[in-house]
């Protein structure tokens, strides 16, 4: 057999190349730098510089694009307008992420433990506190985990799949265990989310290599070039196509693959939470709607029923649980469940309209998300000698936030109302379009359940609203509640709600875009 | 010997792995099941290449027990964080989370 050197053209995989060459380098910049204070300051500079030189060159590649996109490396990746839309969106979610993991309260202090390797509580950690040692790793794994899921977006073959799987979620599983407050909950929260991510992830492998055996291929194209030819094991190939389809509703978040997300949501130091909530969810559905759309969807009817099943039953027990939640970031975690049988509802039928509304949904979604997690990080408990302590989750903590801070309040309020779809916001938009492709599709029934959903979601969202605004402080409280004013974290609220709101109000900039994104190249390259 | 019965043990090997991760309490029990899963997916990649006479799955194979190995640690570093915590690496114990 001889082996001859495949051609790679470089240039489409520079955003990528870009974010993975940066986060290497960060990894050295860990091992030089020895004071904590420089080392951060360079790795913060180092991390936005790659992710905005990255969006840059993601930008002159869509400029640049001659026809549908091009394949690199035998037909391993895609680099189509569909996939620099979403590896586009999650630079800007990393960029929004990397500034709140830089953010610090008042005090000083970080919303990461200054040592991960020490036990909560014991003496070694409150050494390591005062001699003010710093976490700094969290950029570099933050890179890799944007550079994992930029691949994610565009890779177009099942074993490369696993690996860009893999690459994103090992940084993820171990960012979500290293909170500086409440670490028992963050270190359980981060033991559980690998547990059942790598659960998913080898559910996912065994699915890709059941369809290797059944087609003898494992690009998407000729995956589907195989079925169509026919001759292809059946069996073998449903039974390898649910299982690749539930690995990725797992890293979606979808009923019945949930179970971690409110876990590792509420565990999570609230800054990874927030990039986690949006870029996962997004880097999930982009590669589910590459591989349904040029892959599986010879099978499109066997596997409806999963489709379904898993959205309606996301939207009813997302809503459901998230209404008897008492802790804000839990609630959050609920809710993007719900919206998670959101997402799915757009599937219904592989509308080409599915290829705009997506990106536009997940966009929507993830500004919110961020902007939500960001305010969570702002509003925190006052410690009996006056000092400010972790974050204010439980919800009795945020009534007359409105008074406190109507800035804070104010931004939450427009975030929660995204989430829910009210109009003039940018999630009314994503929900319109979500559900304008599933009706096109012939998924009426999902749309009626996904509005049915959508109204009494709003109620938990308005809730939150109403005890914000029209609660006052209980008495004796008053003191309870600090409200921090980070400078960097404000900047990423303001930027997120500008963004809602736009979106909300001006779709069709946006819209446009994506639509020139709808698109996606199939090519027989392997 | 017909290669498809490797196919069927790995079937059967990913079936034992999945218990272990749902039914077993001890966190390094539920992990080495996920890691059975993962040499179940391996070996069935070996036999379809065999099948299909063709190298791919083999070098497929090569590219997961990377992955795995890369999982191992990450997998191990948390639960031993765990452990120093609480002493007890139990997936019923840590019960902080709930609801």
């Amino acid at each position: 057999m001889n082996f001859v050197t495949p051609e790679i053209a470089w240039a489409p995989l520079a955003p990528i190349l870009i974010v993975l060459v940066a986060a290497s380098a960060a990894i050295l910049i860990e091992a030089f730098i020895r004071t904590p204070a420089t080392r951060r300051l360079v790795q913060l500079a180092v991390a936005l510089v790659a992710l905005v030189a990255a969006l840059g060159t993601a930008a002159v590649q869509w400029a640049l694009l001659d026809g549908a996109g091009t394949v690199v490396m035998d037909g391993m990746i895609t680099v189509d307008r569909q996939a620099l839309a979403w590896q586009s969106m999650i630079l800007v979610f990393g960029v929004l992420g990397m500034i709140l993991f830089a953010a610090r309260t008042r005090a000083g202090e970080e919303s990461f433990t200054p040592l991960g390797s020490t036990a909560p509580g014991s003496i070694e950690e409150t050494l390591a506190r005062r001699k003010g040692l710093q976490l700094t790793e969290v950029f570099p794994l933050g890179l890799f985990a944007v550079g994992g899921m930029m691949l994610f977006t565009s890779v177009t073959d099942y074993i490369f799949l696993f690996v860009a799987l893999e690459v994103f979620s090992l940084p993820l599983y171990i960012l979500v265990a290293l909170s500086r407050r409440r670490r028992l909950l963050s270190q359980e929260g981060a033991l559980k989310y690998f547990l059942l991510g790598a659960f998913s992830s080898a559910i996912f492998l065994f699915g890709a290599a059941l369809v290797y055996g059944a087609t003898a291929h494992t690009s998407y194209s000729a995956v589907a070039y195989a079925m169509e030819l026919g001759g292809a094991n059946d069996a073998l190939l449903v039974t390898g196509a649910v299982m690749i389809v539930a690995g990725l509703l797992f890293k979606i978040g979808a009923v019945p693959f949930h179970s971690w997300t409110p876990d590792a949501y509420q565990g999570a130091p609230t800054p990874v939470t927030a990039f986690m909530a949006a870029a996962t969810k997004a880097a999930a559905t982009a590669a589910l709607l590459r591989i349904m759309y040029t892959s599986l969807h010879p099978l499109e009817w066997e596997l409806s029923w999963l489709f379904w099943a898993a959205a309606i039953a996301s939207m009813a027990l997302g809503t459901v649980l998230a209404l008897v939640q008492t802790d804000v970031k839990r609630m959050l975690a609920y809710s993007s469940v719900a919206h998670a049988g959101f997402i799915l509802v757009a599937f219904a039928g592989l509308e080409g309209e599915a290829l705009s509304a997506l990106p536009f949904y997940l966009l929507a979604y993830g500004l919110a998300s961020i902007g939500a997690f960001a305010v969570v990080t702002q509003v925190r408990e006052r410690t009996e000698d006056g000092s400010v302590g972790a974050e204010a989750v439980r919800l009795g903590q945020w009534a007359g936030l409105g008074k406190r801070s109507p800035l804070l309040a104010g931004a939450m309020s427009l975030f929660l109302l995204s989430f829910a779809g009210i109009p003039l916001t940018a999630g009314f938009v994503g929900k319109f379009e979500a559900f304008s492709a599933a009706i096109a599709g012939g998924g009426w029934p999902l749309v009626l359940i996904a509005v049915v959903a959508s109204a009494v979601a709003a109620f938990f969202y308005v809730r939150l609203v109403v005890l914000m605004f029209l609660t006052d402080v209980p008495e004796g409280a008053e003191d309870d509640i600090a409200v921090e004013d980070s400078p960097l974290v404000r900047l990423v609220i303001w930027v997120t709600a500008v963004a809602t709101v736009l979106l909300g109000i001006l779709p069709a900039g946006a819209l446009g875009l994506l639509e020139d994104a709808a698109v996606l190249l199939v090519s027989l390259g392997a | 010997m017909n290669p498809m019965n490797y196919v069927i043990l790995a079937s059967i090997l990913f079936a034992i792995g999945s218990a272990a991760v749902l039914l077993r309490r001890n966190a390094i029990v539920a992990f080495m099941g996920v890691e059975l899963m993962l040499n179940a997916a391996n070996l069935s990649l070996v036999a379809f290449a065999r099948i299909h006479d063709q190298l791919d799955g083999q070098v497929m194979a090569f590219f997961v027990m990377v992955v795995a190995a890369a999982e191992v640690v990450v997998g191990l570093a948390i639960i031993i964080a765990v452990f120093r915590a609480r002493q007890s690496i139990s997936l019923d114990e840590p019960a902080e989370l709930k609801g």
